[in-house]
């Protein structure tokens, strides 16, 4: 295999974009095509001040690094879901990232600071563990960002993710999802700006430029996603991929620029609910309390309380 | 030659040498999810492996998701 910029030694093939890449040439293919989602989008203005969130897996590793590539100011938001060892892995990545380059990484823990995990959220709330910790995640990158002062909050969300997304949105038809899911979400009502620059690359892609870059990302999968649904649908749309390079980028980019905007009205936008400030936490909400709060409320009340030996396990060891 | 995989981590015996794209077919793992690397470095797809050679078929499908809006 050749490079398709230098003809020097391929290193990767991207069968959807036809051409194969030497490491250096691939590198900046991942960056221009996250600059040109940047401008086509219009994510971020250049002096914009932005929080990456960060877990510590290639994704958002490799955001983190292609911004501040580009010259963006960028730090990072760690936040501890008290997943196992699974979490403390995680955090050993997303510090080792931001030590070695000198960067700003903000961390913080859901079980020290609110008094939970995602698995007693999660149960507690009578959720899946992925959507106790998209919650909690949405709410928390959101009060880090206006506490900070940042313009806009960074993810990693891929084409990969998009195109899965849009498919359980299709075959289930939440039009009011639809109309919302764009690679940016402008500020408003007291919420910050939502970026997903990476919306042009594949994991395939991402976990190429971590490889290349010597970025050490965390390989090993949540143990808390096995059986989520958007893994069937991501397997899916990659047995359609290796059929037919492309299908991914165009099933997601011919749905922003034909489809989306159909949705718009869908859910109410025109008559957004109004929102006042949460009475526990501050935070915007349509509610008196917000999801968060409310979530964490019963998430604590769940939490078992060590109460100490019983009866029969002391006499027990009485014996 | 020695292949390791993950998701459950394990380690298996493939005959040997084999060029990387048809090490993914002979395994059944699809080349848009699999990455392939060698003492840490990125195998490129027409690469033939040696028989004694010890890689990672790593795979690069994260997990969990949920709708992100602003509300």
């Amino acid at each position: 295999m050749k490079c398709q910029v230098c003809r020097g030694p391929a290193i990767i093939d991207v069968r959807r974009h036809n051409a194969n890449f030497c490491p250096e040439h691939f590198l900046r293919l991942c960056r221009d095509q996250t600059a040109k989602s940047i401008k086509q989008f219009e994510m971020l203005e250049p002096s914009d001040r932005v929080l990456v969130a960060v877990s510590g897996g290639k994704d958002s590793l490799a955001v983190w690094d292609i911004l501040l590539a580009l010259g963006y100011e960028a730090d990072g938001y760690y936040l501890g879901l008290g997943i196992e060892d699974y979490s403390d892995t995680s955090l050993d990545h997303a510090r080792r990232f931001a030590e070695g380059r000198g960067l700003t990484l903000h961390t913080e823990d859901l079980l020290r600071h609110h008094g939970f995990d995602v698995l007693h959220g999660s149960r507690a709330a009578k959720r899946v563990p992925c959507s106790a910790c998209g919650l909690s995640k949405r709410h928390l990158f959101d009060e880090a960002a206006r506490n900070g002062g940042y313009d806009a909050v960074a993810t990693g969300h891929n084409l990969d993710d998009e195109a899965a997304v849009l498919m359980g949105n299709v075959l289930h038809w939440q039009t009011d999802y639809l109309g919302r899911q764009l690679p940016v979400l402008a500020a408003g009502n007291g919420f910050p700006k939502k970026v997903k620059p990476l919306v042009r690359l594949t994991e395939r892609d991402t976990a190429a430029y971590c490889l290349i870059r010597g970025i050490d990302y965390l390989v090993d999968e949540c143990p808390m996603s096995v059986g989520n649904k958007h893994l069937s649908y991501k397997s899916a749309l990659n047995d359609i991929e290796n059929d037919s390079p492309g299908a991914k980028h165009a099933f997601y980019f011919k749905f922003l620029a034909q489809a989306a905007g159909r949705f718009s009205d869908h859910g109410d936008h025109e008559n957004p609910p109004v929102l006042s400030p949460c009475e526990r936490c501050g935070a915007p909400s349509s509610n008196q309390i917000c999801a968060f709060c409310a979530l964490t409320e019963r998430a604590t009340a769940a939490v078992p309380i060590e109460i100490g030996p019983t009866r029969s396990r002391r006499r027990r060891v009485q014996r | 030659m020695r292949v390791q995989l993950r998701n459950p981590t394990r380690e298996i015996e493939v005959d040997g040498p084999v060029e990387v794209s048809v090490l993914l077919r002979r395994l059944g793992l699809n080349r848009e999810s699999h990455l392939v690397v060698e003492d840490g470095l990125l195998v490129p797809a027409d690469k033939m492996l040696g028989k004694f050679a010890v890689v990672e078929v790593r795979s690069v499908i994260s997990g969990g998701s949920d709708q992100v809006s602003n509300s």
